[in-house]
């Protein structure tokens, strides 16, 4: 498989959110927004891509039964990178995700892919297996918030696209993202096979 | 390079050596990050106490001092001091009878006790109901707004509990709350009053 097959696989084929179901937390808990959506989606994308490629590269100095506590502390070192520099640098993004940063931690398809990805593969093809499942994870969550955030707020990105007072509050809380996600996972799903 | 095998020494080296590391690299970071958040911080809160207070010239962040509310707890108070008189307090407040999770607020007192703005630091209210809060207490419709009113004649509570403030619709909890810590910051605040003589900083 190319590079870039390996890449495109990640956005659509098998996306994350959409066609694996994967990273379900993070998807419907950061997503009342499109910017905290996209900020969550970028920060996992990084965290795939450095993990994807620091495992890759030492996956022959891991002997096999201490596998899953070594690329745990690769991922948690990365993780603890985002959210320093999260901190110091965007500190409103980093108010309004909070909680979620830590969690890119235990987030499964960042261990998934060191584990069937990272740890089978060279070095630049699972840089392009990170960053394409990262960028689809990404296009997910932004698509999501965007959803969430039209229809809750009336607002895309920040912009008024119409007055609040027609959005519908329960998008933006917890149930609405249920809804949102169901309604895009069959659409995606419609296209996907079309 | 082949594989190294699982026997115990290398388990041993290779976990040490991938935390070590790790651990290397943080360190690396922190260093790097840690001035740039101290900053953020500390501008995030010039920020909040120049917008409550009026035009001072002293570093309130320099003078600050603190103070026991009438329920024992003790709050940070950043006097605001133009020409070497008081012209207004900024009081870094908190309630942790908010919807979901404690909610910290900086407040604005002129010194006889009247609220001049105030501004929320942290919060994890509901998006689109308690959140409102950030807004709706300054803005001048019906019985909303808190700026302007005196604490001196009592405390703030919500219409539904007799007081003169309307609650956020549909957020009574989170309003009551909010008007929790602005009543903790002035009890924190005349708790220290000259006319107590219960100043002086430590």
């Amino acid at each position: 498989m190319s590079n870039v097959k390996i890449f495109s696989n990640g956005i659509l084929k098998e996306n994350p959110v959409f066609v694996l179901l994967l990273g379900m937390c993070p998807a419907l808990g950061t997503t009342s927004s499109a910017v905290n959506g996209m900020g969550m989606g970028l920060a996992t994308t990084f965290v795939l891509l450095c993990s994807n490629m620091a495992v890759s590269s030492i996956k022959n100095l891991i002997p096999d039964q201490v596998r899953i506590p070594a690329y745990i502390v690769v991922i948690a070192t990365f993780v603890t990178v985002v959210q320093m520099c999260m901190e110091a640098f965007i500190p409103s993004l980093y108010a309004s995700l909070g909680l979620f940063i830590p969690l890119i931690v235990v987030n499964c398809i960042v261990l998934g892919r060191a584990e069937a990805f990272a740890a089978k593969n060279k070095l630049i093809p699972s840089a392009s297996d990170g960053l394409g499942i990262g960028l689809g994870f990404t296009f997910a969550l932004t698509l999501l918030g965007a959803t969430r955030e039209l229809f809750g707020t009336g607002k895309l990105f920040g912009l008024h696209l119409f007055p609040e007072k027609f959005g519908s509050l329960i998008f933006v809380l917890a149930p609405g993202a249920f809804i949102a996600l169901g309604y895009l996972i069959a659409i995606v799903d419609k296209l996907r096979k079309a | 390079m082949a594989k190294l095998k699982s026997t115990l020494p290398n388990m041993l080296l290779s976990l040490t050596v991938i935390c070590i590391s790790a651990g290397a690299i943080l360190a690396g970071v922190n260093m790097y990050t840690s001035g740039p958040i101290t900053e953020a911080k500390a501008a995030a809160l010039q920020r909040a106490i120049t917008q409550v207070t009026p035009d001072f010239d002293n570093d309130p962040t320099a003078d600050v001092y603190k103070s026991v509310t009438s329920d024992g707890d003790s709050l940070l108070i950043y006097p605001a001091i133009k020409d070497g008189e008081t012209v207004g307090v900024a009081v870094e407040s908190n309630t942790k009878n908010g919807f979901s999770g404690e909610i910290k607020v900086i407040v604005g007192f002129a010194p006889d006790g009247t609220l001049i703005n105030y501004s929320i630091l942290e919060h994890a209210e509901t998006p689109g109901l308690g959140s409102k809060m950030e807004e709706w207490f300054r803005t001048d419709k019906n019985n909303q707004s808190v700026i302007g009113r005196s604490l001196a004649d009592g405390n703030l509570t919500v219409s539904k509990d007799g007081g003169e403030i309307d609650a956020i619709t549909a957020s009574t909890i989170t309003s009551r709350a909010f008007l929790n810590a602005i009543n903790r910051a002035y009890s924190a605040y005349k708790g220290t009053d000259g006319s107590t003589g219960a100043t002086g900083s430590y």
